[in-house]
């Protein structure tokens, strides 16, 4: 049946070539676990870009009940986990995964590292990649204040006092942040959900299809 | 090669159809919690409109009276106090409640305000008038009868339900 829906498609718009050139591509030896174990390091790419997957999924989800408004938004997160059916789950998802995306990330960023595959010609991969690290970073800054709960504000406090530690533009860059000079409140949460969904997630996107692109075009680097 | 002749299913295929199982599993895994949490709206158990005490029993006569009752609105983390009107009149022995929203557009109706039609419901923003029961009047804008409440008497109190359509 799907056999034959693929081949009624495939037979007007010839899609075979688009997904073959994306996915049917060789793994060499030295990657493949199936022929040296220790080839599982070569996966924290892939998972990465699999709990992203699920980050973003599961955060749609979650802006379905949450609200970025400092009077409601602690009460919809109590609503969303505590009342809605799998809310405790949907939410632990987006909370562990978020951890997760970061040891995975620095996994991926130790064997990249350590195999020499950042060296020429894939510096400006490697570029990239830092730059994917600290969108992941920035996403993990604005979305802990989210649920707007004591931990949540006084991480932030903290966080914003680093930002104005920096010397020169420290107090313009927390001020850009918070939305205002002193008070963390209203326009800080807006801002920090605005950053959170839209802002970050477009560079998040835009970053990791330079990177993938970047790989299919220089292939995986040579063995040790 | 020899032994393809006794098996049905080639590496090929078993490796094709356990991926594509635990592949499956595993979406299936991430993506029922997600479904399952958007569609909660859907899957709540109605609420099994509470009743709400609005008046005592001794209060009623044959004529329609407007009586006003309030009750807190739960909608999901807000609790907000709603209000609602309703003519509500002894018939015989049963008590009628008639909800004042009128059928055509949504106003208030009211109960012989206009002079004309004293003994019909009348709603100012098109005309349209309903008789007691509050059917309504052919020739007049509304479609349906006002919709009624569910009622019920305990102790000398009349408490009602939702309003729901007569028809």
């Amino acid at each position: 049946m799907l056999q034959r829906v693929y081949e009624w498609v495939d037979e007007r718009l010839d899609i075979t070539p688009m997904w073959r050139d994306i996915a049917d591509h060789e793994v060499p030896e030295h990657v493949n676990p199936a022929h040296h174990f220790s080839a599982f390091v070569y996966c924290f790419g892939g998972l990465t870009f699999f709990i992203t997957v699920i980050q973003i999924l599961s955060g749609m989800f979650l802006t379905m009940y949450y609200v970025p408004d400092i009077v409601n938004a602690y009460e919809s997160v109590r609503y969303l986990q505590g009342d809605v059916a799998y809310g405790t789950i949907v939410r632990g998802m987006h909370h562990w995964g978020a951890s997760l995306v970061i040891v995975m990330i620095f996994l991926h960023t130790l064997r990249v590292f350590f195999t020499g595959a950042y060296k020429k010609p894939r510096e400006l991969n490697w570029v990239v990649g830092v730059l994917i690290f600290f969108v992941m970073l920035g996403l993990g800054f604005t979305g802990y204040l989210l649920p707007w709960d004591m931990k949540a504000y006084f991480a932030t406090v903290v966080g914003l006092q680093i930002a104005e530690s920096v010397p020169l533009v420290g107090t313009l860059a927390k001020t850009l942040l918070a939305g205002d000079p002193e008070i963390i409140g209203a326009q800080t949460l807006t801002r920090f959900f605005a950053i959170h969904v839209f802002f970050l997630p477009g560079a998040l996107l835009g970053l990791l299809a330079a990177h993938f692109i970047m790989i299919r075009r220089q292939g995986i680097s040579g063995p040790l | 090669m020899s032994d393809e002749q006794n098996h049905n299913v080639s590496r090929r295929q078993f490796l094709t159809y356990t991926l594509t199982g635990v592949g499956g599993f595993m979406a299936a895994g991430i993506i029922l919690p997600m479904a399952r949490f958007a569609i909660d709206p859907v899957l709540q158990a109605e609420s099994e409109g509470d009743m709400k005490a609005v008046t005592d029993v001794s209060e009623l006569t044959e004529e329609p009276q407007r009586f006003d009752f309030s009750y807190d609105q739960e909608d999901a983390w807000v609790t907000s106090e709603t209000t609602e009107t309703a003519y509500i009149y002894q018939s015989g022995d049963e008590v009628v409640a008639l909800s004042s929203t009128c059928t055509h557009l949504g106003c208030t109706v009211s109960w012989a305000t206009n002079e004309e039609y004293p003994d019909e419901f009348f709603c100012p923003c098109h005309g349209g008038r309903y008789e007691k029961d509050g059917t309504n009047i052919e020739g007049t804008p509304p479609t349906e009868p006002l919709h009624k409440y569910e009622v019920e008497v305990r102790d000398g109190t009349v408490y009602v339900g939702k309003a729901e359509p007569q028809v």
